[in-house]
């Protein structure tokens, strides 16, 4: 299944929730969740052990927008809008975490 | 594929409006449909021709409005969150429609993926 | 009102938000309405602050709002039997199903999340 989020981990807690709940899939941030893929934040050490979960993917667009394109964790794959319907069309269904 | 859009949130208030319609342009572009987008709480918004930007905003209206006519997209708004809000048929933007919350559903049985876009 | 007879998807609504301060709550009520209308197999699930949608003793006189709870207890006249409330998020707000005006599953997260993974279609507000 694909989960999408798209709010700040370091306001909502829309990230931690999905993490908690979701079962073994792929997450797409973003919007203000691309936060959620760069290097140094709280929420960081979450990031990475959710990676042994998940495939962790954000949208590359909504990262340069926010000037933190060149901060991605390591292992955190970007995609662009068609990248994200690549997504949308790999999974079976999709739940927005807004 | 054909994948049906729920917009949840008003233009120019919140990013989900934008982020819904470049991702139906990137689908149509890698030749999948659009089978509908429902426009639902704030998103009504979306419809009003009234809406004016500054000149050198994006016209978040217009936008859709181009795409039901680029690529003949359904696009409906919902009636009982319209009215709620004072959308009607006179102040409508071309290409949308206004319909029942059924159209919803209907798009969620009919689409073989539906991604809901909002706050 | 099915128009799509033969078709039955499995719709989640995932309701996260609180009733009252935003709208999503009652608006996400009437699509679960009209989705079993469309004889869907419908399912509800509660989490985060969307389980104070369920909380009993609303009254909501003094904020000049419709008070709408009482249609979780109707949902069963229209086939919607599916109610799922998470474990953890009841307990983090100090609930327990005593508090509730309905009768719900309570599941852990990681079956709550099973169960998402099974849907047709998932609708978040």
């Amino acid at each position: 299944m694909l989960h999408i989020v798209n709010k700040s981990p370091t306001e909502r807690k829309s990230l931690d929730t999905c993490l908690r709940i979701a079962a073994p899939g792929t997450i797409l941030l973003i919007e203000d969740a691309v936060y959620a893929a760069t290097r140094g934040t709280e929420v960081e050490a979450r990031v990475k052990a959710a990676m042994q979960r998940f495939r962790i993917c954000a949208l590359l667009p909504d990262l340069e927008a926010r000037a933190v394109a060149d901060r991605v964790i390591e292992g955190v794959a970007t995609v662009d809008y068609g990248g994200f319907v690549d997504l949308v069309a790999e999974h079976r269904n999709c739940q927005s975490w807004l | 594929m054909n994948l049906g859009i729920l917009v949840n949130e008003g233009p120019y208030q919140h990013q989900a409006a934008d982020s819904a319609y470049l991702f139906c342009k990137a689908a149509l572009a890698k030749g999948h449909q659009i089978h509908r987008v429902f426009f639902y709480h704030d998103g009504v918004n979306n419809s009003t021709r009234l809406t004016e930007p500054p000149q050198d905003d994006r016209n978040i209206v217009a936008r859709w409005s181009k795409l039901a006519q680029d690529h003949n997209v359904d696009l409906v708004v919902c009636v009982a969150a319209a009215l709620r809000r004072g959308i009607r048929d006179d102040n409508l933007a071309p290409g949308f429609r206004i319909s029942g919350l059924g159209q919803l559903v209907e798009s969620g049985i009919q689409a073989d993926r539906l991604v809901v876009f909002g706050d | 009102m099915s128009e799509e007879s033969g078709t039955v998807k499995k719709f989640m609504f995932v309701n996260r938000t609180a009733p009252y301060g935003t709208v999503y709550a009652l608006e996400s009520l009437e699509v679960v309405l009209i989705s079993a209308a469309f004889e869907q197999d419908v399912s509800l699930v509660f989490i985060e602050d969307g389980v104070w949608q369920l909380k009993k003793g609303q009254q909501t006189k003094g904020i000049e709002t419709k008070n709408f709870s009482p249609t979780y207890r109707a949902l069963e006249g229209y086939d919607v039997e599916k109610l799922y409330v998470e474990r953890e998020s009841l307990a983090a707000r100090g609930l327990t199903e005593d508090d509730l005006l309905v009768d719900v599953t309570v599941l852990a997260a990681e079956e709550l999340g099973k169960l998402m993974d099974e849907q047709d279609v998932v609708l978040s507000f």
